[in-house]
């Protein structure tokens, strides 16, 4: 581990809820690295958290996602008039390289207008071999900034794929950016990502095929409107916190992030998918999942150890190898492995 | 644990109209395994310290055609600093004149690298630079 560590543990909790960025920072090291000092750390400041509104924004590569953070971070730190400016944390996750492990953070590059103020906090995340678009410490990144006082906290994932569920089970509103193509080309993106969208947006909107691709969004909608068996897979129903709720209309919103166009439109339908979820309880219930998610990874994670540690790697590789010989079946190879001697 | 990686951040002070070496150079580090925070161009000192500070790196390489080195750079120090972050290790490279690298050795810079500096080397002198001192064993 690092040695630049000034600050010592008790401090550095503290020194965080006083609002110290640099303490901060660090911890958010440590805490990726999964550190026993960023655990600690963790369990002193869990009591804080639980007080943010957690924005998720997914979407592929370069439809748009960090030049809208910007612009949507700049109004919740410049609301209208007789509304209050929010603390924002922007949580930034890139892919790692698989074949380096090493990885281009760049997403700073679009949010120029935030340098400077002392209530953002931007950090870049690289995913590091976890998929479904999220780190594997994203969600613990976020609760530090939760309990450091950070009222809006956006999480951009790394839109690669399909299967960028985990946001929606992390954040309370989940974005999803789409850009104007052909009808064809959005139906083949994301049969699976729209449904786990609370706001979609279509950003580039001055491209003349927006008018295409907001009708190919809606007869999607309106094919499979929430409640039908489309949007309750098994997964939706075993968690109920994942998809919208029955009563909340997706709505399709209009963006150009680089004009700034559909910005405002964009910040009031945030804030009334928070009040939403306030009002129908659905709030509680989101927090349920996202909770019931870490903890079910770290039990998953945790055994797998266990497990790992409690059997001989002789037992494991000769088990593999007749495996790989196609002598045993992997569901053969299990019951060895669980009784944990050779038969 | 996850094995820290080494963090840097690569940024170019000024108004140089191109970033072309300091992709080159993001690209290498990242191939090396490194986290490379890229932050574009015309950055201001204030934002490349603040930078460097919300992002914890252990590196900042600066990218200078412009000339105007001797102001940007110093000022860059002088943020980082004020920052506490004085265990960041400060790289320029770009377009400097001989006569000024004493100058900028002198105020904390580790290293300056000319055109045509192949990146192996500049991934060699942060690995060097880092296992000295603020990384410990893994
Ligand atoms: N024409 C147009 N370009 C945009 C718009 N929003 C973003 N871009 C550009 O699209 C590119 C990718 O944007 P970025 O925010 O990095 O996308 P991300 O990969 O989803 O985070 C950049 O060159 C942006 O300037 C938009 O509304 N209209
Ligand atoms: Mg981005």
């Amino acid at each position: 581990m690092r040695l630049k560590e000034k600050l010592v543990l008790g401090s550095l909790v503290g020194s965080v809820r006083d609002g110290n960025r640099l303490a901060l920072a660090r911890l958010l090291s440590q805490v990726e690295n999964n550190t026993p000092e960023g655990k600690e750390c963790l369990n002193a400041l869990f009591p804080y958290t639980g007080k943010a509104h957690l924005i998720g924004i997914t979407g592929a590569p370069g439809s748009g996602k960090s030049t809208l953070l910007n612009q949507l971070a700049y109004t919740f730190r410049h609301p209208p008039e007789g509304e209050q400016a929010r603390r924002v944390a922007i949580v930034a996750v890139d892919p790692t390289s698989p074949f380096s492990g090493g990885a281009i953070l760049g997403d700073r590059v679009r949010m120029r207008e935030l340098a400077g103020d002392p209530d953002v906090f931007i950090r870049s995340m690289a995913a590091r071999g976890s998929l479904g678009g999220l780190a594997s410490r994203t969600a613990e990144v976020v609760q530090v900034f939760d309990a450091a006082g950070f009222e809006i906290i956006f999480i951009e994932t790394v839109g690669a794929g399909q299967n960028e569920v985990d946001i929606a089970r992390l954040a309370h509103t989940t974005i999803v950016v789409e850009t104007p193509g052909t009808g064809d080309e959005i139906q083949a993106i994301k049969a699976g990502i729209l449904e786990i969208a609370d706001i979609l947006v279509i950003n580039k909107a001055d491209s003349p095929l927006v008018d295409n691709s907001e009708f190919a969004l809606r007869s999607m909608l309106d094919m499979a409107p929430i409640g039908t068996d489309y949007y309750h897979s098994m997964e939706m129903r075993n968690n109920p916190g994942l998809n919208s709720p029955k009563d909340w209309q997706i709505p399709i919103l209009r963006t150009v992030a680089t004009e700034r166009q559909g910005i405002d439109a964009l910040y009031q339908t945030i804030q009334s998918h928070a009040e939403f979820l306030q009002e129908s309880q659905e709030w509680i219930e989101r927090e349920r999942v996202n909770l019931q998610t870490i903890l079910d990874n770290l039990i998953q994670n945790s055994l797998i150890d266990q497990w790992r540690k409690s059997i001989s790697n002789d037992v494991y590789q000769t088990v593999l190898e007749s495996l790989i010989s196609r002598q045993t079946s992997p569901y053969q190879a299990l019951q060895i492995l669980m009784k944990g001697v050779l038969p | 644990m996850n094995e820290p990686k080494i963090r840097v951040l690569i940024a170019k002070p000024g108004l140089d109209g191109h970033d072309r070496g300091a992709k080159v150079v993001a690209r290498a580090l990242r191939d090396a395994g490194m986290e490379v925070i890229y932050t574009g161009l015309r950055q201001t000192p204030e934002m490349i310290a603040d930078a460097a500070l919300q992002e914890d790196v252990d590196v900042v390489g600066l990218s200078i055609l412009s000339g105007a080195h001797m102001t940007l750079i110093p000022r860059v120090l002088e943020l980082i600093r004020a920052n506490q972050q004085e265990h960041v290790k400060v790289f320029v490279g770009g377009i400097i004149p001989n006569e000024d690298i004493p100058a900028l050795l002198q105020l904390g810079v580790v290293k300056v690298y000319g055109p045509g500096t192949v990146t192996d080397e500049i991934i060699r002198d942060i690995r060097a630079q880092l296992s000295s001192s603020e990384f410990s064993e893994k």
